[in-house]
């Protein structure tokens, strides 16, 4: 692949790509507007992310990619598959060996570190497009911290639910400051936004970078009679036993027996490797 | 401010208000005060320049010249033409409300009665889900719509309902100046009724300040206190509601007049 910069992408697309991500760092949560490059895969691929992780990778990185949890998906493979030809980097499935982790709907489980940088793969930025679908509306409201509209969102899940229903992409505010969809990740990795490691978050398609850096405030938006919830699946890993973990629902077999199993697969083998066992768990 | 009207309790002052559109007169040359408590109400056929007017003084359009002065909660009159426009946006939100001819263009057709109605609530600040919704239930009630309603769209709702659910959704944070572009246009004659016997209530009980654009001299006559009749951009006679109905003096106006007592 010599005939690729390192990490595919040119120098000057990564310049470009660092002033967005040091614009979207100096303002946490605020959408800093790139001109994204096509990508030798397709939008909804994580192209987003793909360039953020191009941008930020030195030679000396250890690469990890998630997919909902999972480091062998085809998405996560081809991801991972990437880096290793065009940069030639360290890969890993260890969230605490990687330098750089590169996600589609996950937080790792295990915790993060100062150092490591998690790229978010985001399919639509804008928290309030779901209920002002005009750009210059919305842009509009951000510089006017105008939020009212975020709470009819949640006033309406209450109303149709009678609880918060919204279990994915829940809308943060970000120090004090700018409403932020963390992308699809589930509720219950939302306290995990407030972090040590730096987040980047990469929409290929609609050409957003924003941004968290290290230990910044990220609160949940709640209703004070509907307090935020981090909520998951009642029970425990079928596999591993952990009943911390954020759980997915699996089917066995053709009978259609069901089991619940951490959706990170990396944490869930570091704890059998450790010897947990969970209820259909055999001891490694 | 050297203003005389300093010393008064006016409202809002509007005054040499023109807007034109390239070559073509919006409105021109427009003044009046409105006083707490007041409703002018603003009459004139198609095309007379009324909601011209009317969205220049709410702030929806930049008028060539003139000023819109409004009298803060602290009494000093501010010119909101000059205002940054995260203060004019946030006066549109709390001591403003604008109901909208067409229902549509005023109510979020994607969300709840409940949701359309605790907005304004939620825009400056309330963030107690059970006292929105009691709010909500308390004005869905103001507005004849059933309580059993307030989970349901817009979408479901007749005409009528549409629009008095706007009117809820506008009145619920006690607005200190209302307008309202033909808040009756559009509706069937008995629907009309119904709605302006609301909208009269309601402006006695809440003592409401308002200015009312429309084309139909009913509505002036049960709502407004006082009139101005616009033709071609500029107000041509301005008075008392009765004073202009009942005697006017403009040619323009008793043609107005005379040709709602053929109907
Ligand atoms: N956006 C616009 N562009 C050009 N001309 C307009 C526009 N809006 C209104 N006008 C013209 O301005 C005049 C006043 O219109 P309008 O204020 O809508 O009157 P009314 O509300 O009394 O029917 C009319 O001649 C109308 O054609
Ligand atoms: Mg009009
Ligand atoms: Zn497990």
């Amino acid at each position: 692949m010599t005939d690729y910069n390192f990490a595919y992408l040119d120098e000057q697309t990564k310049r470009m790509i660092r002033r967005a991500i040091l614009k979207g760092l100096a303002v946490p949560g605020y959408q800093v507007p790139f001109a994204s490059r096509e990508m030798p895969m397709p939008y909804g691929w994580g192209t987003g992310g793909v360039q953020l992780s191009a941008a930020v990778m030195t030679p000396d990185d250890t690469f990890k990619v998630i997919d909902q949890g999972s480091d062998d998906t085809t998405n996560a493979v081809s991801i991972r598959r990437f880096f290793e030809r065009t940069a030639g980097v360290a890969v890993t499935e260890e969230t605490q060996e990687a330098t750089v982790i590169q996600t589609r709907h996950r937080i790792p489980e295990t915790p993060l570190e100062a150092g490591q940088i998690l790229v978010y793969q985001v399919p639509i930025p804008e928290p309030l497009r779901f209920l002002e679908p005009s750009e210059v509306e919305t842009r509009k409201m951000h510089s006017l911290e105008e939020y009212g509209l975020m709470h009819v969102k949640l006033y309406e899940d209450i109303s149709q639910h009678g609880a918060i229903a919204t279990a994915y992409a829940y809308p943060v505010m970000v120090r004090d400051r700018y409403v932020m969809d963390p992308s699809p990740i589930p509720k219950f990795d939302n306290p995990k936004l407030h972090s040590p490691a730096i987040q980047l978050f990469g929409a290929g398609r609609e050409q957003r970078i924003y941004a968290v850096p290290p230990f910044t405030k990220v609160v949940s938006l709640d209703f004070e009679d509907y307090p935020f919830e981090a909520s998951k699946a009642e029970g425990a890993c079928a596999l591993c036993g952990a009943d911390n973990s954020y759980l997915d629902e699996v089917i066995m077999d053709d009978a259609g027996h069901r089991m619940f199993v951490c959706s990170d697969s990396d944490f869930c083998t570091t704890r059998r490797a450790r010897g947990h066992v969970g209820t259909e768990g055999v001891p490694s | 401010m050297k203003d005389m009207t300093q010393d008064t309790d006016v409202l809002l002052s509007v005054r040499g208000l023109s807007k034109f559109y390239g070559a073509r007169i919006g409105c021109t040359e427009v003044s009046f005060d409105l006083f707490p408590g007041e409703v002018m109400g603003i009459v004139g056929e198609s095309g007379s320049g009324k909601s011209t007017l009317l969205n220049c003084m709410a702030g929806h359009l930049a008028p060539d010249c003139g000023e819109v002065l409004f009298a803060g909660r602290d009494g000093d009159l501010q010119d909101t033409l000059k205002m940054s426009e995260p203060e004019r946006r946030m006066l549109g939100r709390t001591d403003w409300a604008f109901v909208h001819q067409h229902a549509r263009d005023g109510l979020r057709m994607n969300v709840s009665a409940g949701g359309n109605v605790g907005e304004r609530l939620m825009a400056v600040g309330a963030r107690h889900y059970g006292a929105i919704r009691e709010g909500a239930v308390d004005w869905l009630g103001r507005v004849e719509i059933a309580e059993d309603r307030i989970d349901d769209r817009p979408t479901a709702f007749s005409g009528g309902m549409q629009q008095r659910l706007q009117i809820a959704r506008n009145l619920i944070t006690g607005p200190r100046l209302v307008f309202m572009d033909e808040p009756t246009g559009g509706l069937d004659v008995s629907v009309q009724a119904r709605l302006l016997d609301l909208l009269r209530g309601l402006v006695r009980e809440m003592g409401l300040s308002a200015v009312i654009v429309t084309h139909d001299l009913a509505v002036v006559r049960l709502l407004a206190d006082r009139l101005m009749v616009m033709k071609d951009g500029l107000v041509v006679e301005s008075g008392l509601t009765d004073q202009v109905l009942d005697d006017p003096q403009h040619g323009y106006t008793q043609l107005l007049v005379s040709s709602v007592l053929q109907v």
